[in-house]
């Protein structure tokens, strides 16, 4: 913190190596890296392979696959408040065919497309009837965890299936399955916004939606996209929480996760107007925040205070990115 | 966005038109139920605790009305609830007055501090109250050890729960403070500057009209309401609890678009916010009682389903209002 607080002298400071820049793009990392440092130092076990795999990046994976679709969203200019609402519900969608005895192919497959279809429902809301997308989403961040409250009874039951084991558990290449979704989502989405047109047209919609529809992109499709994706990925999460809990919890299952993810999005670098996208970025932020709380908690401070922490490591990552703003 | 000025002159127009048609509806609804329900509707416990819950939500909607109409939104109001009804709760044995101080003063202390960062230091209001609400609410969690804060038994107490022409205190504070502000918004400078700045805060600056002062006053406002929702609630109760407040900052969002202030910033109105909020409330109202009557088996997970059903229906109207914009430019 005393560092991140000393920064802004330097700042104005040493302007001419273009420090803002620096700090927009290496910032969240810069902090990650100390907490590391910190942790091989002063936290036991911290450096022990299966903590790093089975407890620190296990508990961050979900978040970070949440805040990719996120960052997706934001680049368009917009915003999705029901995330934690859908990873709710495909969890819970899924949980309750599984306990009726449906069998996982269909039920599994079920959970992702709830979160498509909510995706879809929120992309139509933004991009067709031209709603705000903070209260298109509002709807669903509402009633999507309404229903998958509805659909448990409110009940939480456990979900005893080999494959809901297997998610919250299994191991494929010495990962476990959130990590390796994780890896195998950002190369995914790093390939199709890197190496196809879809990512230039994201960036164009989310800077400029008028010029960009001039040029002739169909905005509204890709805005439409960027949420039908943000949706499927938080199903996948729901799927991934189920396993996670091996039971249904419509109350608990993705809380707070939107919150999280804009969070990471936010102290990444980038701006909520739009028009910049980095995923690489995203996820070192989400396992920035999670670590400080992490770390925290570790040190025997109380959780109360670890947010305490979270909120202002927010504000001061996002008043120095002003500044790097306003240089550009 | 950008609407030039005649749009938001049709954009009012409509917008006037929606808020009367939920006035309309609100009218509308309750007469139902007063006909389908008879006195009971009216009796006892079912009427104070829809007035209570008023009472709360309809304090953050306020300052949230203000701070849409900016442009801007505050997303800690929630945390704020939290922390000031617990740290005017743990004033409360110094006395009512100092309690109600201290809760208006944190929660205007916090409300300053989004003011200083989104006003003065520039930053998006949507992540600096969202950080707020994560630091806040650790704060007030911190403050009251994680336990419930029990508001001593004192003047305070029964203070919200006093009963002046068959209404509680609370509500006649609620009613009082909607009608200032109805009246600060359309005939004082501050009133007009807030929508100006809500309409364009460029151009508003190029008049010389101080546009950080603005906005500063309205996130300090913000606090200083939810601040003081947070004193009126542990004297409703008699306690605050750990959960107090989550989510609540969506509610009143709600609230503010049923109302016909848009989220854009540059038109709205108070006294559609009060309306929406009473719609949602009552219609929630006849919900439990439907239940409690056994007419209909809806568990109370349905309420939160219903409450993003109706907000759907609400802003799927107002993209009526949306074409009327493109129409006109």
């Amino acid at each position: 913190m005393t560092d991140l607080a000393t920064r802004p002298a330097e700042v104005s400071a040493l302007r001419r190596i273009d420090w803002p820049t620096m700090i927009r793009r290496y910032g969240a990392a810069a902090v990650l890296a100390l907490l590391v440092i910190f942790n091989i130092i002063f936290t036991e076990n911290f450096l022990d392979l299966r903590n790093i795999l089975f407890v620190q990046l296990r508990q961050a994976a979900p978040t970070a696959i949440v805040a990719l679709g996120m960052a997706l969203v934001i680049a368009t200019g917009g915003i999705d408040l029901s995330v934690g609402a859908v990873v709710a519900l495909s969890g819970q969608v899924t949980a309750v065919f599984l306990l009726d005895g449906v069998p996982p192919l269909v039920a599994l497959p079920i959970g992702i497309l709830v979160g498509l279809a909510a995706g879809l429902f929120n992309g139509t809301l933004v991009s067709r009837f031209g709603i705000q997308p903070m209260i298109a989403t509002l709807v669903l961040f509402t009633a999507g965890r309404g229903l998958a409250q509805v659909v448990t009874g409110g009940r939480i039951q456990t979900v005893n299936e080999p494959i809901v084991e297997f998610l919250g558990l299994g191991v494929i290449a010495g990962l476990p399955i959130s990590v390796f979704s994780l890896i195998v989502i950002t190369i995914a989405i790093i390939g199709v916004t890197r190496f196809t047109p879809a990512g230039t047209k994201l960036l164009a919609v989310g800077g400029n939606e008028r010029a960009a529809g001039l040029v002739g992109i169909r905005t509204k499709w890709v805005k439409t996209m960027a949420y039908v994706v943000a949706g499927g990925l938080a199903g996948y999460v729901g799927l991934l929480e189920l396993g996670r809990i091996q039971a249904s919890d419509a109350t608990n299952a993705g809380l707070n996760m939107e919150l999280d993810a804009i969070a990471a999005v936010a102290v990444a670098g980038t701006t909520l107007a739009g028009g910049t996208f980095s995923p690489g970025r995203t996820i070192i932020g989400v396992l920035m925040l999670r670590l400080l709380q992490n770390t925290l908690v570790a040190h025997g401070i109380p959780r109360e205070v670890a947010q305490i922490a979270q909120g202002l490591i927010i504000v001061a990552a996002i008043y120095l990115l002003r500044r790097s703003r306003d240089a550009r | 966005m950008s609407a030039a000025t005649a749009d938001v002159a049709t954009v009012g127009h409509r917008l006037a038109l929606q808020r009367r048609g939920t006035v309309a509806v609100l009218v509308l609804v309750v007469l139902l139920a007063s006909l389908r329900y008879g006195d009971a509707f009216y009796s006892g416990i079912n009427l104070t605790s829809y007035f209570d819950d008023a009472v709360k939500y309809s304090l953050i909607a306020l300052g949230m009305t203000f701070v849409i109409m900016t442009g801007g939104i505050d997303l800690s109001v929630g945390s704020v609830i939290l922390l000031a009804g617990v740290a005017g709760g743990l004033a409360s044995p110094y006395g009512a007055v100092v309690a109600v101080l201290v809760g208006v003063g944190t929660g205007a202390a916090v409300g300053a501090v989004n003011g200083l960062l989104i006003a003065h230091s520039r930053l998006e209001p949507f992540v600096v109250t969202l950080a707020t609400l994560l630091w806040a609410r650790g704060l007030g969690l911190q403050l009251a050890d994680t336990q419930t804060v029990v508001y001593g038994s004192g003047a305070l107490q029964s203070l919200a729960r006093d009963k002046i022409f068959g209404l509680t205190t609370g509500f006649w504070l609620m009613l009082l403070l909607f009608a200032i502000a109805a009246v600060a918004l359309k005939y004082t400078a501050w009133g007009r500057t807030v929508l100006a700045v809500g309409d364009s805060e460029e151009s508003t600056s190029l008049l010389g009209v101080p546009t950080r002062m603005t906005k500063f006053s309205v996130y300090l406002l913000s606090g200083a309401l939810a601040g003081l929702a947070g004193v009126v609630l542990g004297s409703q109760t008699g306690s605050v609890s750990m959960d107090t407040g989550v989510g609540w900052e969506l509610i009143a969002v709600a609230a503010v678009v049923v109302g016909g202030t848009l989220l854009t910033g540059g038109v709205g109105s108070i006294g559609g916010t009060l309306a929406g909020l009473l719609l949602l409330q009552v219609i929630f109202t006849i919900i439990n009682f439907e239940n409690g009557r056994g007419g209909i088996e809806i568990n109370s997970y349905w309420q939160n389903v219903v409450r993003g059903a109706f907000l759907l229906v609400v802003v799927l109207l107002q993209t009526g209002v949306g074409r009327g914009r493109r129409k006109a430019s």
